[in-house]
This record gives structure tokens, C-alpha cells and sequence, in this order.
């Protein structure tokens, strides 16, 4: 291994402009003669738009004009989409409600855009906004998505019946029903998965610019996949032909999902830039982040695990009501259904498994993709279920894990993945004793000492990532391909670009994408960029979510790599005058077989631009590939996370003394940046289980709107977390790459509720787990199992 | 945030002057609850009389048996005060806990105690140690400052210049962090000096911070963690929000109530 | 409008501002001093801390106007252009404790007010508490954390503690 090659701790090369303050987010990008959108926004969950009255604010100092959905709709400018079909179980499709960039007629949750101030400060534009008076007719509401089915339910969208987006089904129910029939136990939980925040710390923004010389649209914005984000607004919105339009996504601030979105602002900057002739910048408030950003999760689930009498798992059915939210985000049907119910089988060899999926809308901010999507709500169902079903039969949770763990693949899942490499019993077996499972009780009898409870509790999750093969998520309902693009540019001088369709928000594409590169072509680390995020750059891709960039954003660069090795073998064939089939190349060098004749890859990309070497009829001159990868198959990272905790028995505090992961990615590329993954995607796991939650009020107010009352996990919150790794390489793609962004989001919220549901001894606990619920859970127990 | 006017007096003086000039002034000393509020927009003042350049309101003293405080003093500067370490310990405890760092470097007493936050600590402090608000006007006894969430004693115009603490032998603090704002969801100050036993609590009432006879009482007969040992206070009259329920917040005083007398009987 | 004049990174600047203009602001839009950032409006993330007078702050929770006459370095400040970095920059590079660095010149500039008030031997414990102000979504903190620890080392080998460049 080199020092800058695959699996070397390569510091970023992206990290000298962070830390010297020179990073360019979208925020940090100013046009000549820029303008300020402030959004005016519903204050009402649901209520109907009498009139919106501009003239007061029209009048205000720096106000250069204020505009409404009316006028949006007069420009043609059309809805925002969700771009995954599902059907429901009776075969009809999922009911889309028109989603405007500004609400017309009614406002469907708080937030909501009814106007746009554009002035030239921001100062002046809040002025403004307070002015423009919009008389409402408020109508009752409904957030909780338990309720929104019921009879008598507010309607929140017109002809879409009990709010219902649809009732999907996957599994064969029937052959399940058999399977809980003959079960010698059967362990049954509801469970609620809490709705979250996204909050990546950049807040979200965008800043369009009209050149009316050209009929040119640039959009700068805070995106996870500029190009999806075009062709949305292209086709759908009808804004610009793709053509004529540019999307620049610069240094984004995190993501986390909640970036792969196309919002309203967006749409609103570019029509109001090209109507008005100035570019217009958009900046979110965090408060206005909390009410305009795509949450999370918020699943309502019972979910039931049969077993026989050897603690052998026969069946699992859930039944699920997912909140989707007030619209239809871009991806948001996709996660409670394709995303979720395809894991149910965990690690598990589970013979049947039925699950049924209502998804409804309710007075709340849109619920889309969030780190893990989907996956994280499998994870929970099954390894809560897992957790008690052993804790019922008085079996040690890992060995009911190991009884039933899938041992042989491929393995084929009841819920259409098919697992092709694991070893999860080898990843479980690590992170034990990494943990020091042995010492537990030793230590939890050290703890009771202080006046201290102590759990310990494991996750063994899968996940199903390097999203995705085309063909099957064409037929599972997607609206586009899940392929990705590279493009490698050989410079004369024999330095490289690499232009990729994903896109980097923390995750360090620019270091680990150059490694793959630096050794793949024998040149030095310092000679490979990475060119990401600007579709007039590169020239098309899916961008960056679902742990997708390794295993599929660089299988692409791969297949480009291949190509310009072979160009190059025949450049290099001119040049050594032998012929191709003898060119051999290694470490950067070309050579004839048998012979001492070499070439370096610098002098051979020289000669393929200046091409003096060969005739134009022999060969065309030039270094430039191109790749399309299409992956075979998703991947499935898995590894198992062990916590260990400490509660405070008279406040409910709960303290993470110990976290051990132990994860199987495949090939690692970067150690250094994978671990650091981890750590990330657990401290949101911990933070949804320990204090991340979104609430609303009956109203449809959001109760936990601002960092004042939404508990972020902070430094204090968390332990040094140890890592560890095992392997199995992905057979679907050419590195041997599963993924790694989401792993940690997806694990932990299981472990950390197994870990204290074990101290407290009562299954009754929901996330988030504040010291407030601890304690109110203690309360319920029986002394005995308190004590 | 709104837009106003900007004023930097040297003295005392001149900021009551300049109050007294304009009508819907407002001090602004570390600004670290009025700018936020002022961001939100559920503040506008007309105008802002900044204490920061005042001459004589800064600075830990003890005086006799009180330390003093100038209102202008930061948190942190109060938190490692050696005069105070060295004589309540307890007291720069509590601005030891406000908030972060960044916070502490300029939030300042008088602040603090003239926002009166039904969840800052300081008041607890101040109750808890019957301390003495000295203003341009006059002085003000703890017991009758705080008058219930975000509203104090003090009178348009009258500006608080430095607090008075009397000097408990015993004394401490516990505070229970809210978790997503770092403010008290509960604290507890307790104290004693001579026979004058406190027990003050902030975050928990509805009111704003308050003082526990019941513990008081108990606390007269021994200054100890056991004197109170399975009394609570009734869940009516506490906060209740979706980080903690009523019950909890009763619940809470007393354990914490226990652990600051661990502390001050340490 | 009225005037404001500081020090900026050991450069007198002046401007005319409104009065309601925040130092961020200032510093951001007439500075094009970007590298200081807004991740809140209610003063808890710690993007926006900057030194002022030594001293860290939260340059969103301070008026331009409250700043006149004072010394003030922003992540810009630490390390001169030409020269090298700042060890604690050096450390936050050397154990990847940053990732979409939209947090960290306000975790650099709390690092160096911790290292200011707790001295060059930091333990895990004292950094996290310290770091109570400062919220950062990627990382989980762990690499954060240990590249404090090494970055107050290194400064105490510098002898000093070694603030700004300037
Ligand atoms: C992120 C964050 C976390 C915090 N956490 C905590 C916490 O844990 N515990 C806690 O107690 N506080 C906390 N605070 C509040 C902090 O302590 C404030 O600094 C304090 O409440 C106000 O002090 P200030 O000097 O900043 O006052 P300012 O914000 O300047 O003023 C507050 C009010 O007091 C008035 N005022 C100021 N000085 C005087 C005076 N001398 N005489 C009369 N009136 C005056 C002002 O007009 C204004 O109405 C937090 C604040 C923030 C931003
Ligand atoms: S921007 Fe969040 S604390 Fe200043
Ligand atoms: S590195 Fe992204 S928020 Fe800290």
C-alpha cells in the first residue's frame, strides 16, 4: 500500500480551505447587484388564503418587489414533484398533491410560503415582510399521523380521501399468518420512530442569476445532486430547458438528505432573478430551516416476531403509518416502502415477512430522506423485536442473534434483497470483545454501588446502500436511473481531472477519489483534482446519498480509468513502436513485454495531445474518458454496535460510558475518513434516541422550533466512540466497496434503547429517551425491576 | 432585528439620562438575551443605551461580610473571581454553569438578573442568599426583586449597578442542565448563615424562580441532606413543557435540593 | 448611518453601518471576511465565534457598533497568508476534525479560547465540557475532540499560547 494509495489514512486535500476560513458556500458567493428574498410564511398549520394585500410592503425602503403564488402561477411556473411512484396494494398510484413553490389559495403546514419579499437587505426585506397582509381562514388541523386516517380528519388536500397517500404492501401475507400460527412465541412492540431535524449546520440556500444576453439561469445552491436538481427544475418545474440553465452546488455545509431535495426557494430565486433582472440570494434562518427543511422518520409501527421453541425466527409482519407531511417531497414515498420493508430481514435468515405501509399527510413540514432513510426504521423494528423476543425467552441476545443469523450466500430475502457477502457473526464476535461483554456484569455490579443502573445493549444492523441498479429501481417505481458518471481528463502534462456526477458535503470525495486515481495511474497524489458540482462542468449524475459515491461513483471512475488505459496502451504502442497487445502497465509506467522499452504516463499522455507519434487515421489524438456505471446490485454493509450506559437512577439520566462499532464496508478506501463517518452517523443515532424531536402542537405549531428546544447532541452528550472494522468485499462492483456514510444513524438508535430498556428493566420507552421519560419509565416499573 | 439608535455613555449618570430622554430605550449590557430576542423581533427598542464603556460597575469585591458585584460583570469573570473562590465557592458556581463559554465571556450579572429568565441561574442565587439589588435609585431585597417570569422590581428607567451578597458559610448550587438550551430546567441554591436557612429554586415554577418553606423548615432543626430526605413539593404550580413534566420538575428540586446540601455541608 | 472602526486580523477597518448591523454581518458582507459563519439565530452553534480583544465571542450575539475600538481576529487572522498554518489549524487537518467544515473556524476559534483559559494539557473531559458551545453535525465530535487535545500541545511546545499570527 502506498502512502496516498487505497486504505491509507491520506489527510484531505479539501481540508487547507476550511481551515482557513476560505471554504465557498453558497452563502459566502456574491453577484454583482445582488437582491434578498425574505419568504413571508404561513403562521397557521392549515388555513385558506382569503387574500394577500402587497402594497404597504411594496411601499417599504429597499424593496424592489414583492411577489405571490398568484403570479407564479400566471408565469406557468410549475409544482414541485416526488419522483418515486408507488402503488398502492389495489394497484392504484400514490396520490400527489400539487405542491406550489408558493401556496395560492391554502396553506397546508406553518411555513409555508404565501409570498416573496425581494429587497435589497435582508434587514429591509423582514421589515417588508411584516407588511404584506395576508387574511386567512384558519382550519383545524392534524399532525399526528395515528389521527389523520380517522373519520372526520381535517382534509388536508381535496379529493385525496382520509389523507391517504397509499396503502403498499410487500411480503406474502398469507404464508406469514401460516408462520405465526404455528409460533411457540410470538413477542409484539409498538414502537414510535420520532420525527428529526435534519439540521446539517450550513443552513440552506440559493442565489439565481437571470443573464438575459444569453437567456441564460445560473443557480447556486446547498445540494447533495445539482443535476437532479436541474432536471427538476427543467422538466417539471418548467422553469429553463436544462440547456439553459446552470446549477452550481459549491462547498456544501452537511447534508444528511435533507439536501437532496428541490425546494421552493430555489424555484422562487430563479423566476424572481429573471423577472426582476438581479440575481436573487436566498438565505435560511435556522428557524426558518426547522420549518422548511424535510424532517425525518415519525413512523407509528407495530411490529410482531414469531419463534419456535428454539428461539428460531419463523416470521416478522409489521404494520406502519408513515407522516410524509404536508407535500410529497422529491424521494419522500420511496423511503417508508422500498427503503424500509426490503430490510425488515435484518441479518437474519427470517423465512417470512409481511409488511404493510400507510403513508398520510399531515399539517407538518414535508418528511423525506434523512442519513439512513428507511433503513433506520428496519433497524429499529427488528432489533428491538430481536432484543426483547431474547430477553422474553431468557436466551442472551447474542446467541438468539447467532441461532439466527444468515450464514450462506447469496441469500435471498422474502422482502426482494438479495444478500451476496457477509460475515456477520464475525462482526458481532469482534465488537464483543472489543466491548468486554465478558466484564459486564461486573461492572453493572460496580455501578448499583453508585447508585447507578447500567445496560448494555447491541445492534446488528444491515443496510442496503450503493444506491442503485438502474433496471430495479426502475421497476420498484423510481423516476430516474441510480447509475453514476465519471469522466477523467489526462492533462498534456500528464496531471488529471476527474469530473463525477456525485457530489461532497463532508464526506471528502476530493481526497479519497484522487487516491483510487493516484494509484490506479502510477502519478502522484498531488496530481489528481476532483471536479464535482457544477453541471457545466460535469455533465451529468446523480449526486451524493445513500453511501452511494464508493460503491458507485467510483466503480464509474474505474470503468473511466479502464478506458484510459487502454487509450493510452495504444498511444503508448506508437511511441515504443511495438505492438498493443505487448504494452504493459504498472506503477505509472509503460512497458514492452520482454524488453527494457518504457514509457512514463506523463510522456505518454504528451504524446497523446501532441500526437506526432501516430496519423489521425491511426488514431485519435487526446486523453479524455468517459464512463456511465450501472451497479448489479445494492450493497449491504452490516456490522453489529454494542453501548453500554449508565443511568442515573434518581434524575433518568442516561450516560454512554462505552460504544464499540464494528462494521463491515467492504473495501476501505480511507480508514480515516470512514471512521470518521461512523462517528458522525452515531452521534445522530444517539441524538435521535437520547434527545432529537421534532413535536407539534395539536395546532400544528412546531413546539421544538430552534436549537432552544431541540437538543442537539453536543461534544458533552457523547463518549470517544471505538471502532473497528472486519471485511467482506461487495462482489457487485469493481472495488469491493459497501459504503459507509450511513452505517452509524442506522445502528445506534437500537443499541442505545436496548441499553437502557436492559438497566431499567421495562420495554416501555420511547425515543427520545430523556432523562424525563428514564425516569417516568422507572416510575412505571415495578420496584423489584427497578432496584 | 429592528432597527434603533446607539448610545455609549461613560457613567451612570449619562445612561439614566439617556433613558430618561428616550422613551422606548433599553439597556444593553453583555446583550446576550436582549440581542437574541431583539433578532426574533419580539423586542424593538427604539433606542440602545450600551453599559459597556460605564466606568465603576465592573469588578468582585468583598466587602465586610458581602461580596459585591458590578452589574457589568461577566460571567466568567465572576466564576473565577479568586476573592469569591476563596469565600462562597457556591456562588461561582452558578455563573460557572451559565450557559457556554462564549456566553460566559459576556452575559453579565446585572443582566442576567434584570432579564429575570424563569430558568437563569442567578436569580436562584440571589433568592438563595438573600442578597441586596443596588440600583441608581436605591436597594432592593432579593425577596422583593423577582416578581415572576421576565419581570422584576425594577422601575422604568432604574438602572442596577451591583449586587450585594451576603457571605453564607455554607452554601450550594445544583443545577439540573435543560438539554437543548443549557439553561437551569431545575436549580437549586441553598444556604445557610446563622439561623437565615434558603432553599431557592429556578426553572422549575411557573413563576419564575421561588423560595421552598417547607424545606426551610425542615433544613432548621440540621443543615443536612437527611433533614430532607423523601419530602417533595406539590407538581401544581411547576412548569410543564415537552422537556419535562410537571412531576419531574417537583421530583427534581428535591434531589436536587440534596445535592446542593451535599455540597454546602461537604 | 453611523460609523464603526476596529482592528480586523491586525488591519484598521472602518464602515458605516446601520445600528442594528451584527458583527457577523459586518464582517461577512462589507469585510468579505466569509470564513467566519452563521449556523443559528439563537446564539447556540458557536459558526460565528470570533476573538474579540483576545477573547472569544459569538460575532452573531454582538453588535458592529459594540466592537468600536476593539482588536478582533476571525479564522482569516490565525495564520498569515504566506506562512504556516496556526497548530491548531495543523492539528484539525492532522486528525480529520472537520469534514463539511461549515463548523469549524468557530470549533478553531473555541479551541483557542479553551486553550487560553485551561492552558496547554486538555483533557477529553474538560474539552467536551468546553465545547458546550459549539455544535457540529458530522463528526460526533470524537475527531474534534482529539485534535484539540493535540493542537494545545503543540501550541505549549510553541512556548506561548500562541494566538493570531498578528
Ligand atoms: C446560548 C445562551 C445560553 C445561555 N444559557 C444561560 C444559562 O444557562 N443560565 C442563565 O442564567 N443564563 C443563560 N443565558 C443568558 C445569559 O446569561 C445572559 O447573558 C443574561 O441573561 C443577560 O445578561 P446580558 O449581560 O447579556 O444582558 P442583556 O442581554 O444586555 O440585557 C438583558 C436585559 O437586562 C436589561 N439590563 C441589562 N443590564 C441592566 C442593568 N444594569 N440594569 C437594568 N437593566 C439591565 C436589558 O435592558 C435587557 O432587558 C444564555 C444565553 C445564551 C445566548
Ligand atoms: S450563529 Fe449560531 S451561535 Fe452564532
Ligand atoms: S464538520 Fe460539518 S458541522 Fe462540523
Amino acid at each position: 500500500m502506498s502512502a496516498t494509495g487505497i486504505g491509507a489514512a491520506v489527510r484531505r486535500k479539501e481540508d487547507f480551505r476550511f481551515i482557513t476560513g476560505q471554504g465557498q458556500y453558497t452563502d459566502d458567493v456574491v453577484r454583482p447587484g445582488e437582491t434578498r428574498a425574505v419568504f413571508v410564511r404561513s403562521p397557521h398549520a392549515h388555513a385558506n388564503i382569503k387574500s394577500i394585500d402587497v402594497s404597504a410592503a411594496k411601499a417599504m425602503p429597499g424593496v424592489i418587489d414583492v411577489l405571490t403564488g398568484a403570479q407564479l402561477a400566471t408565469d406557468k411556473i410549475g409544482n414541485l414533484i416526488c419522483g418515486w411512484m408507488i402503488h398502492s396494494k389495489d394497484g392504484t398510484p400514490m396520490k400527489m398533491a400539487p405542491h406550489p413553490a408558493l401556496a395560492a389559495s391554502k396553506v397546508n403546514c406553518v411555513g409555508d410560503a404565501v409570498a416573496v419579499v425581494i429587497a435589497e437587505t435582508v434587514g429591509q426585506g423582514k421589515d417588508a415582510a411584516e407588511k404584506v397582509k395576508v387574511e386567512y381562514e384558519v382550519l383545524s388541523a392534524v399532525v399526528d399521523p395515528a389521527k389523520a386516517q380517522a373519520k372526520g380528519a381535517p382534509q388536508i388536500h381535496p379529493d385525496i380521501a382520509n389523507n391517504t397517500i397509499y396503502q403498499w404492501h410487500l411480503g406474502d401475507a398469507k404464508a406469514t399468518e401460516a408462520a405465526f400460527a404455528n409460533a411457540k412465541h410470538v413477542t409484539k412492540l409498538d414502537i414510535v420512530n420520532n420525527r428529526l431535524v435534519p439540521n446539517a449546520m450550513e443552513p440552506r440556500a440559493a442565489l439565481a442569476e437571470y443573464d438575459a444576453g444569453t437567456d441564460n439561469l445560473t443557480l447556486w445552491n446547498t445540494s447533495q445532486n445539482p443535476h437532479v436538481a436541474r432536471l427538476v427544475i427543467a422538466a417539471f418545474v418548467g422553469m429553463a430547458p436544462e440547456h439553459k440553465l446552470r446549477v452550481i452546488a459549491p462547498d456544501v455545509g452537511g447534508g444528511f438528505g435533507s439536501k437532496i431535495f428541490i425546494y421552493p426557494e430555489e424555484v422562487v430565486c430563479l423566476w424572481a432573478a429573471r423577472k426582476l433582472r438581479r440575481p436573487v440570494k436566498w438565505t435560511s434562518d435556522r428557524s426558518e430551516a426547522f420549518l422548511t427543511d424535510a424532517h425525518g422518520r415519525d413512523h407509528i409501527t407495530h411490529a410482531e416476531l414469531a419463534l419456535d421453541g428454539n428461539g428460531k425466527i419463523l416470521a416478522l409482519r409489521a404494520k406502519t403509518i408513515a407522516n410524509l407531511g404536508a407535500y410529497m417531497s422529491t424521494f419522500s414515498s420511496s423511503v417508508p416502502t422500498y427503503l424500509y420493508a426490503t430490510l425488515l430481514s435484518g441479518q437474519y435468515d427470517i423465512p417470512q415477512i409481511y409488511c404493510e405501509v400507510d403513508a398520510v399527510y399531515t399539517n407538518t413540514a414535508p418528511v423525506d430522506a434523512y442519513r439512513g432513510a428507511g433503513r433506520p426504521e428496519a433497524t429499529f423494528v427488528v432489533e428491538r423485536l430481536v432484543e426483547v423476543a431474547a430477553r422474553q425467552l431468557n436466551l442472551e441476545p447474542a446467541e438468539l442473534r447467532r441461532r439466527n443469523f444468515v450464514k450462506s450466500f447469496p441469500h435471498q430475502t422474502p422482502v426482494i434483497m438479495a444478500y451476496d457477502a457477509g460475515d456477520y457473526n464475525a462482526s458481532m464476535k469482534k465488537a464483543m470483545e472489543m466491548a468486554d461483554v465478558k466484564g459486564f456484569a461486573k461492572r453493572k455490579r460496580e455501578a448499583a454501588r453508585h447508585g447507578k443502573l447500567r445496560g448494555l445493549g447491541f445492534s446488528a444492523y444491515i443496510e442496503a446502500c450503493g444506491i442503485a441498479p438502474s433496471q430495479a429501481v426502475g421497476s420498484l417505481g423510481a423516476g430516474v436511473g441510480l447509475w453514476e458518471s465519471a469522466e477523467v481528463r489526462v492533462n498534456p502534462t500528464g496531471s488529471v481531472e476527474v469530473l463525477t456526477g456525485c457530489h461532497a458535503h463532508g464526506q471528502g470525495h476530493e481526497t479519497t477519489f484522487a487516491q483510487l486515481v493516484s494509484e490506479r495511474l502510477g502519478i502522484p497524489f498531488d496530481s489528481v483534482s476532483i471536479v464535482h458540482g457544477d453541471t457545466d462542468k460535469v455533465q451529468f449524475g446523480m449526486g451524493t446519498y445513500g453511501s452511494r459515491s464508493g460503491a458507485v461513483g467510483m466503480s464509474a471512475i474505474v470503468k473511466a480509468l479502464d478506458k484510459i488505459e487502454a487509450k493510452a496502451k495504444k498511444v503508448a504502442a506508437f511511441m515504443l513502436e511495438a505492438a498493443e497487445g505487448d504494452i504493459e502497465f504498472k506503477d505509472g509506467k509503460f512497458t514492452v513485454a520482454g524488453t527494457d522499452k518504457s514509457a512514463a504516463f506523463g510522456e505518454v499522455a504528451l504524446n497523446a495531445y501532441i500526437a506526432h507519434k501516430f496519423t489521425g487515421a491511426e488514431l485519435e489524438p487526446g486523453l479524455k474518458e468517459t464512463s456511465f456505471y450501472d451497479p448489479t446490485n445494492f450493497t449491504f454493509p452490516a456490522g453489529c454496535h454494542i453501548c453500554e450506559i449508565e443511568i442515573d437512577i434518581e434524575t433518568g439520566k442516561s450516560e454512554i460510558v462505552n460504544w464499540t462499532a464494528v462494521d463491515d464496508f467492504g473495501t476501505v478506501i480511507n480508514p480515516m475518513i470512514v471512521e470518521g463517518q461512523v462517528h458522525g452517523g452515531i452521534a445522530q443515532g444517539v441524538g435521535q434516541a437520547l434527545m432529537e424531536g421534532a413535536v407539534y402542537s395539536a395546532e400544528g405549531q412546531l413546539v421544538s422550533g430552534s436549537f432552544m428546544d431541540y437538543t442537539m447532541p453536543r461534544a458533552h452528550d457523547l463518549p470517544s466512540f471505538h471502532v473497528g472494522l472486519t471485511e467482506t468485499k461487495a462482489p457487485s462492483n469493481p472495488l469491493g466497496i459497501k459504503g459507509c456514510g450511513e452505517a452509524g444513524a442506522i445502528a445506534s438508535p437500537a443499541a442505545v434503547i436496548n441499553a437502557i430498556t436492559d438497566a431499567i428493566g421495562t420495554e416501555e420507552l420511547a425515543m427520545p429517551a430523556t432523562a424525563n421519560a428514564v425516569w417516568a419509565a422507572l416510575q412505571r416499573a415495578t420496584p423489584r425491576q427497578a432496584a | 432585528m429592528y432597527n434603533f439608535t446607539f448610545h455609549r455613555p461613560t457613567t451612570v449618570r449619562q445612561a439614566a439620562g439617556l433613558l430618561a430622554r428616550n422613551p422606548d430605550a433599553k439597556l444593553l449590557a453583555g446583550g446576550h438575551s436582549l440581542i437574541p430576542v431583539m433578532k426574533q423581533r419580539l423586542a424593538s427598542p427604539a433606542a440602545l443605551v450600551d453599559l459597556g464603556l460605564v466606568e465603576g460597575i465592573v469588578g468582585v469585591e468583598l466587602k465586610g461580610r458581602s461580596v459585591s458585584i458590578g452589574a457589568m460583570t461577566r460571567h466568567a469573570d465572576v466564576a473565577n473571581s479568586p476573592v469569591l473562590k476563596e469565600v462562597m465557592p457556591a456562588l461561582a458556581s452558578v455563573p460557572g454553569s451559565i450557559g457556554d463559554p462564549q456566553v460566559r465571556n459576556r452575559g453579565t450579572i446585572g443582566g442576567s438578573i434584570a432579564n429575570n429568565d424563569p430558568n437563569a441561574d442567578y436569580p436562584a442565587a440571589c433568592l438563595g442568599l438573600g442578597a441586596t439589588i443596588i440600583t441608581n435609585k436605591r436597594r432592593i431585597a432579593a425577596d422583593d426583586f423577582f416578581t415572576g417570569m421576565f419581570s422584576t422590581a425594577l422601575e422604568e428607567g432604574e438602572i442596577i449597578v451591583r449586587v450585594s451578597f451576603p457571605v453564607a458559610k455554607k452554601a450550594g448550587y445544583e443545577k439540573f442542565k435543560h438539554p437543548a438550551s443549557g439553561f437551569a430546567l431545575v436549580g437549586v441554591f441553598v444556604s445557610k448563615r446563622g439561623p437565615d436557612i434558603r432553599v431557592a429554586v429556578t426553572g422549575a415554577g411557573a413563576n419564575g424562580v421561588f423560595r421552598v418553606p417547607s424545606f426551610e423548615e425542615a433544613l432548621k432543626k440540621r443543615f443536612s441532606p437527611k433533614s430532607i430526605e423523601g419530602l417533595t413539593i406539590p407538581a401544581s404550580g411547576m412548569n410543564a413543557d415537552i422537556h419535562a413534566s410537571a412531576e419531574y420538575r417537583a421530583h427534581l428540586v428535591g434531589v436536587l435540593a440534596r445535592r446542593a446540601l451535599v455540597k454546602a455541608t461537604a | 448611518m453611523p460609523a464603526v472602526s476596529m482592528t480586523v486580523n491586525g488591519k484598521a477597518v472602518s464602515g458605516d453601518v446601520e445600528a442594528r448591523t451584527l458583527l457577523v454581518q459586518f464582517l461577512r458582507e462589507n469585510l468579505r471576511l466569509t470564513g467566519t459563519h452563521v449556523g443559528c439565530d439563537t446564539s447556540q452553534c458557536g459558526a460565528c465565534v470570533i476573538h474579540v480583544d483576545g477573547i472569544a465571542a459569538k460575532s452573531c450575539t454582538l453588535l458592529a457598533l459594540q466592537c468600536e475600538g476593539a482588536k478582533i481576529t476571525t479564522i482569516e487572522g490565525l495564520a498569515a497568508a504566506d506562512g504556516p498554518l496556526h497548530p491548531m489549524q495543523e492539528a484539525f487537518r492532522e486528525h480529520h476534525g472537520l469534514q463539511c467544515g461549515y463548523c469549524t473556524p468557530g470549533m478553531i476559534m473555541s479551541a483557542l479560547d479553551i486553550v487560553r483559559r485551561r492552558g496547554n494539557d486538555l483533557d477529553e473531559h474538560t474539552i467536551r465540557e468546553q465545547l458546550d458551545g459549539n455544535i457540529c453535525r458530522c463528526t460526533g465530535y470524537h475527531n474534534i475532540v482529539k485534535a484539540i487535545a493535540a493542537g494545545a500541545k503543540e501550541m505549549g511546545k510553541g512556548g506561548t499560547t500562541q494566538q493570531a499570527a498578528e
